[in-house]
């Protein structure tokens, strides 16, 4: 049907989001990746130059980049955890017949809505304080002593509260999923006896598992980025042991100007990111060609 | 029988819900308590019950120029959301339309550039901001926020306006419609549902985005995600002042939220669950 103009207008119009993303994306990642074969210091830039590998070769010898990275797989591991089981059961139970169904699915939505820096620094003061901490008051009144969480389980404590910002979007994503199940099959297979388990097993989680791979590449995509919350509560401490790669990054080029090793970081950040694309793209495209 | 059991079934499921959404929503409900205490009152030991003052809310503006980052967290949020639109309307359009054998590709060529790390070109990004001095400046960090956002905001449209039926479009054609009155006349109606959701969702995206804003900005341009950072390193009692700049930053993007469940949804899955 299209004719040869009205094509050539649809690549004109088309134009300016591939332009504008491809130079996006090309001349950044370029540079990214021409920094991290260099010594490369603004403020000492003596010993400025081409040094192959070397820094690379850092995540084998330095503790602090493999700490990052394994703290970054912590992180992601753990929140995903947390958030598809939790996500679940949450919205199995939100999905039951209730009172005020509507405001439930409001309050348990919103802490999505709450910007990182807000959901950290509010947890961080206000719940998680050793002393004067909603957890603390909760400690005392048991009698026992309130836990130090950001001195003493930094990474516990990043976990919980990144896990309270995502857990909403899971359970949103998979309740409008479970919504979407049949409502005569789910009576079939009571009227045939299957108990709440096995229909659970046998129907409504196959029916979410599109749902469940589409929530754990999303949210793995953001998690591999988590960097505000750790800005605002421990800073990547003590030590390094709550800085994950992105923070690092962050720590060697704008605060130590060690640009190649950033941007060799950098470059790891994106060799991760692209494994778990690779997936993501997979997922996402089977849906297209319906 | 059946009927007591299916009322009590569903009492005990209200009963368990609402404490479960309660507890996840304590946070923002104690942030939001917290933030009508006097400083005094936000340190002395658990009280759901504030007594009411509005003292934070004009100490934060008076003390640091609260409406300022509010300011600039409207105007790059809203900015940059209509700059993408701007630019992605037409390529949305052209492959919802007129799709070729490399629409599919270049749509997931389009998500790919989604996950690509921040942190990898943090400081080529840094450094050309700096060199055109685009440092803390709002229409740089616009045009990042636009840049982020672009493929979901391309994505978003392309399947509200894949559903639009092309038969209209055809019948408009023969009607000897022009293609740009093709455009404003018959498909800007259908599409506007679809733009409004696009827009909603971008606008919160970003409002809450919180690495770009805070790394290239400090003052001038600095929106709220900033702002609140710079909460971290706190002197004196300041948790009533927090709770009453977050309530504010959150309040209108937690009402937006709730109004756009579904288009989230959709939006953040690309499409991949309704």
């Amino acid at each position: 049907m299209a004719t040869q103009q009205t094509r050539s207008l649809a690549r004109f119009m088309m134009a300016p989001s591939v332009v504008l993303l491809l130079v996006w994306m090309v001349v950044p990642l370029a540079l990214t990746l021409w920094f991290s074969f260099q010594q490369y210091n603004p403020l000492n830039p003596v010993r400025d130059g081409f040094v192959g590998l070397s820094n690379y070769a850092l995540f084998y010898s330095n503790p602090a980049f493999l700490q990052s990275i394994l703290n970054t797989l912590i992180l992601v591991i753990s929140v995903l955890l947390i958030t598809v089981i939790g996500g679940i059961l949450l919205a199995l139970l939100i999905d039951q017949p209730m009172w005020g169904q509507g405001i439930v699915r409001i309050l348990v939505i919103s802490p999505f809505f709450v910007m990182p820096p807000v959901a950290a620094l509010v947890w961080k003061n206000m719940i998680m304080h050793p002393q004067y901490g909603v957890f603390a008051d909760i400690a005392r009144f048991f009698g026992a002593q309130p836990i130090d969480w950001f001195g003493q389980h930094p990474m516990t404590a990043i976990i919980i509260i990144v896990a309270w910002q995502w857990l909403p979007f899971a359970t949103l994503i998979l309740l409008t999923a479970l919504q979407s199940l049949d409502g005569e099959q789910k009576e079939a297979a009571e009227m045939d006896g299957a108990g709440f388990l096995s229909r659970f097993w046998y129907l409504t989680l196959p029916h979410m598992s599109r749902a469940i791979t589409v929530v754990i590449l999303i949210q793995t995509i953001f998690l591999l980025s988590v960097y505000a919350e750790i800005l605002v509560t421990t800073n990547g401490g003590p030590g390094y042991a709550s800085t994950n790669l992105p923070f690092l990054v962050y720590q060697k080029a704008l605060l130590e100007f060690k640009i190649g090793q950033a941007s060799a970081g950098g470059i790891i950040a994106v060799i991760l990111a692209n494994i778990v694309a690779f997936f993501a793209m997979r997922a996402v495209g089977k849906n297209l060609d319906k | 029988m059946a009927r007591s059991v299916t009322t009590r079934h569903k009492t005990i499921a209200t009963v368990a819900a609402w404490i479960v959404a309660l507890l996840i929503f304590f946070p923002i409900l104690y942030t939001i308590i917290t933030s009508f205490k006097s400083e005094q009152e936000a340190i002395q030991g658990f009280n759901l019950i504030p007594s009411g003052t509005f003292e934070s809310y004009s100490e934060v503006q008076a003390q640091s120029g609260y409406f300022k980052f509010f300011l600039n967290s409207v105007i790059l949020s809203v900015g940059s959301t209509i700059l993408a639109l701007l630019v992605a309307i037409p390529a949305a359009w052209s492959m919802a339309f007129s799709p070729t054998k490399r629409t599919k590709d270049i749509l997931m060529w389009m998500l790919s550039t989604k996950m690509m790390p921040a942190v990898a070109v943090l400081f080529p990004i840094y450094l050309i901001f700096r060199n055109l001095g685009l440092l803390d400046s709002r229409i740089g960090l616009m045009v990042m926020l636009m840049l982020i956002n672009l493929p979901i905001v391309v994505w978003m449209l392309y399947t509200y306006f894949r559903e639009i039926p092309g038969e209209i479009l055809e019948a408009a054609r023969m009607d000897g419609a022009s293609l740009w009155n093709e455009i404003i006349y018959v498909l800007t109606p259908m599409a506007v549902p679809g733009i409004a959701s696009t827009m909603l969702l971008n606008i919160i995206l970003a409002w809450n985005e919180a690495f770009w804003t805070i790394r290239l900005t400090t003052t001038d341009a600095a929106p709220l995600t900033a702002f609140i950072s710079s909460f971290s390193s706190p002197q004196g009692l300041f948790w009533a002042k927090l709770s009453a700049a977050s309530t504010l930053a959150i309040a209108p993007i937690l009402i937006m939220g709730w109004f756009s469940q579904k288009q989230l949804v959709r939006g953040l899955t690309f499409g991949a669950v309704k």
